[in-house]
């Protein structure tokens, strides 16, 4: 469960949010729509912790997190460009968030197996990430967030510069491990028909270049 | 990346001060400290005023300035041919080239000295000749690789088109491409001056009391006539003269400077006629630079002259007694080891400060600056002075450490720590940030974020400064003239002295020494390439 209140943030004399909220029930998916500028990576990046808001507080799980460093935060970020670690392979990848956590090798070697199942990635442990497809990068960033269980993931654009095909049917792929893991998410994207595809509710940014805040869009 | 004072996800305190301090004390303590007390026990109305007054002074000023400029103009005819060969064309060697001139480049300035003392007869290798001929192998490696750069980007449609105006190739070249090639030449020429004004190693195997830079004269004044005052003098006199070449050379290259739409390297198969051209460019650059480098392998299997080949001089290596009863005071093969432990020490020093500077000048965000532009001014200041400045501080207990072993290896550290914050640096930035971020989200705590996303893309850059530094150390001469202690003396240091003796012997003692201090440098030069790195540097 995810609860942002009250977030303002100004960059450069610029307000980009003026306190804006948003409620995300557990095991919810929510997009949040809008075009490039309208601060839905903003959003993301204070929920996570990578960004300090001039106003505003962050929950999770109905614990006040916002003044703790990311790594303390337990939410998982599905990069645009994914951010693979280059010096490490698939495997090691996917499993950098439970080492972080103390998990046994044991353990985390069934975690990796489950994982990469689940995103149809079976047998590409060993595999280096600078030779992974465009598809299949996005699937290991997507692995790899998901492996530690975060409370929440947050998505940045997700599936950018993945031709048409391939973004729709890598979309319902996600949609459905979301599902089925009931993660509480929020996945950010500029496409329409995107955001139908894979929430349970959309929620649309105005633009904002004039300082009048955003607005909360209804449910679908 | 921690400038933002938004980041929840700084790096702790404890980390930043731990990178911090070590550099920034290494460069207060060793560099700052020593130069303050050069200034301040050197620098008194009466030496400043003795020093200028002396005709001496204005002979070794004027001598400088001049062989310098003429050593500049010569680098960059030379180095013209060369340059348009390489820039233009695509021929078997092409690399072969770059890759022998950038090894002189990084040559041990007193093995090209000695080579210059193996080519040339004696009634001629103490001329200025010789000087100016060590220098241009020296630094044609500089005006190819710098010219060569701007001109292989330049559109070969802009001399089409003159051309379809009706210019000949003459005309062309000195209409078109010569303008356009100013600030490249202007740059290369800056650089030439200042490695040829401040020649040290060279000037003290090739050149005489009358025939000395600023650089050798601060070095005969503090040790030989024991006058500090004027060697500070001298210091700073060169120290102004180098501040007023940077300052000059900015405002050539301000007012030369063109926008153009620089093309990709488009390098042509030569045809006809050209062939000749660029075969006589390029084997005469290959000429230029080996010839000497052959005389002094040569020379080394010569050891008693004219009378036919020996490998004496090689095999004498390990004796220090030259004959029953005669011993020398150097000793060459303890000076190979002393070199080697002394290139390994200063190769530690230099990588471990050199790469927690970098951490440290990207973690302390826009006040890194002055860490990064602080290590860097011992390039600008001349080793002599460094070393200089280090012999009359490190004089009185608690600080009387002229008798360390690691004083030697620290000052080489000094000159070798810019070129590892150099290769480090620019990859340490040009990480992206959401790396970090990403080790964050998954439950790294900033340190380990940290290390996981910068620490595995500094490997290849340590590796290349860990080379260059070892190249510098094993060549380094300036500072070492002043630090090293008798008994301890590193290759360039015996080279130098053996090179001061009479006897055929002994002359042939430092032409194999050169040959072994050579080829270590091109080895480390050739992995260093291997390793990727493309910059190297002389000291």
């Amino acid at each position: 469960m995810l609860d942002v209140r009250d977030l303002s943030i100004a960059f450069d004399g610029r307000q980009v949010l003026e306190r804006w909220s948003l409620h995300v029930d557990h095991g919810e998916t929510v997009a949040l729509l809008g075009a490039s500028g309208s601060g839905k990576s903003t959003i993301l990046r204070i929920v996570a912790g990578l960004l300090a808001p001039d106003a505003g507080t962050v929950e999770i799980d109905g614990r006040d997190v916002s003044r703790l460093p990311t790594h303390r935060r337990d939410v998982g970020l599905v990069f645009q460009d994914e951010q693979l670690f280059p010096h490490l392979d698939v495997a090691r990848n996917v499993e950098f968030g439970l080492r972080m956590a103390g998990v046994g090798p044991a353990e985390r070697a069934a975690r990796v197996d489950e994982m990469l199942a689940l995103v149809g990635l079976e047998g590409f442990e060993r595999r280096r990430v600078d030779k992974l497809s465009g598809g299949e990068a996005k699937r290991v960033a997507l692995a790899r967030s998901l492996a530690p269980g975060p409370a929440v993931l947050l998505l940045d654009e997700p599936l950018t510069g993945l031709d048409r095909d391939l973004r729709e049917r890598l979309a319902d792929e996600v949609a459905a491990i979301l599902d089925r893991l009931r993660t509480t998410a929020v996945w950010v994207t500029h496409d329409e028909s995107e955001a139908t595809r894979v929430a349970d509710r959309i929620v649309r940014l105005a633009g904002s270049s004039t300082g009048t805040g955003s607005t909360e869009g209804g449910s679908t | 990346m921690d400038g933002d004072r938004r980041s929840l996800n700084r790096l702790p305190r404890w980390f930043v001060a731990a990178v911090t301090v070590p550099p920034a004390a290494f460069l207060v303590l060793f560099y700052v400290w020593p130069f303050a007390t050069l200034m301040g026990r050197g620098l008194s109305p009466g030496a400043i005023a003795d020093t200028l007054a002396r005709d001496a002074t204005w002979r070794v000023a004027w001598f400088t300035l001049w062989q310098a400029c003429a050593s500049t103009a010569l680098t960059l005819l030379v180095g013209l041919a060369p340059a348009w060969a390489v820039a233009r064309f695509s021929f078997p060697g092409r690399r072969l080239l770059l890759s022998v001139l950038t090894a002189v480049f990084v040559l041990p300035t007193v093995v090209v000295g000695a080579a210059f003392v193996a080519l040339l007869p004696s009634s001629l290798d103490r001329s200025v000749w010789a000087i100016i001929g060590a220098h241009v192998v020296f630094n044609i490696a500089v005006v190819v690789r710098v010219v060569g750069a701007v001109w292989e980007q330049l559109p070969a449609d802009l001399e089409h088109a003159a051309a379809t105006l009706g210019a000949g190739p003459w005309r062309t070249f000195r209409s078109v491409t010569l303008p356009l090639l100013t600030p490249a030449l202007t740059a290369a020429g800056a650089i030439v001056f200042l490695f040829t004004f401040t020649s040290f190693g060279v000037i003290r195997v090739l050149g005489t009391v009358d025939r000395a830079t600023i650089e050798v004269e601060v070095w005969r004044r503090a040790t030989q006539l024991g006058d500090v005052g004027g060697a500070a003098v001298l210091a700073l006199v060169q120290l102004a003269a180098l501040a007023a070449l940077a300052v000059v050379t900015a405002a050539v290259q301000r007012r030369t400077a063109t926008t153009i739409d620089l093309a990709t390297g488009h390098r042509a198969r030569p045809r006809g006629r050209q062939r000749w051209w660029i075969a006589a460019a390029v084997g005469g650059a290959f000429a230029i630079v080996a010839v000497p480098l052959v005389a002094l392998v040569e020379r080394s299997l010569r050891p008693a002259g004219a009378d036919g080949y020996s490998l004496d001089a090689w095999r004498s290596l390990g004796a220090a007694e030259i004959r029953p009863g005669l011993r020398i005071s150097v000793d060459p093969l303890d000076a190979i080891r002393t070199s080697a432990t002394t290139a390994l020490w200063a190769t530690a020093f230099a990588v471990l400060l050199g790469a927690a500077a970098t951490i440290a000048i990207t973690a302390l965000g826009r006040s890194g600056r002055a860490l990064d532009t602080g290590l860097m001014l011992p390039l600008g200041t001349s080793a002599v002075t460094i070393g200089f400045g280090m012999l009359i501080t490190f004089d009185t207990p608690p600080v009387d450490w002229r008798s360390s072993w690691w004083l030697v290896p620290i000052g080489h550290a000094l000159v070798a720590v810019p070129f590892v914050v150099r290769s480090t640096l620019g990859v340490a930035r040009s990480i992206d940030p959401d790396l970090r971020a990403a080790a964050a989200t998954l439950g790294a705590p900033p340190v380990r974020a940290w290390t996981t996303a910068v620490l595995p893309a500094l490997r290849r850059p340590i590796a290349t400064g860990a080379g260059l530094a070892a190249a510098i150390s094993l060549g380094e001469f300036g500072a070492t003239s002043f630090l090293s202690r008798s008994g301890e003396e590193t290759l360039p240091i015996a080279i130098e002295r053996l090179l001061g003796r009479t006897g055929r012997l002994f002359q042939a003692q430092a032409f194999a020494l050169s040959t072994i201090l050579a080829a270590a440098t091109v080895a480390i030069v050739i992995a260093v390439d291997a390793v990727g790195g493309d910059r190297a540097r002389r000291s």
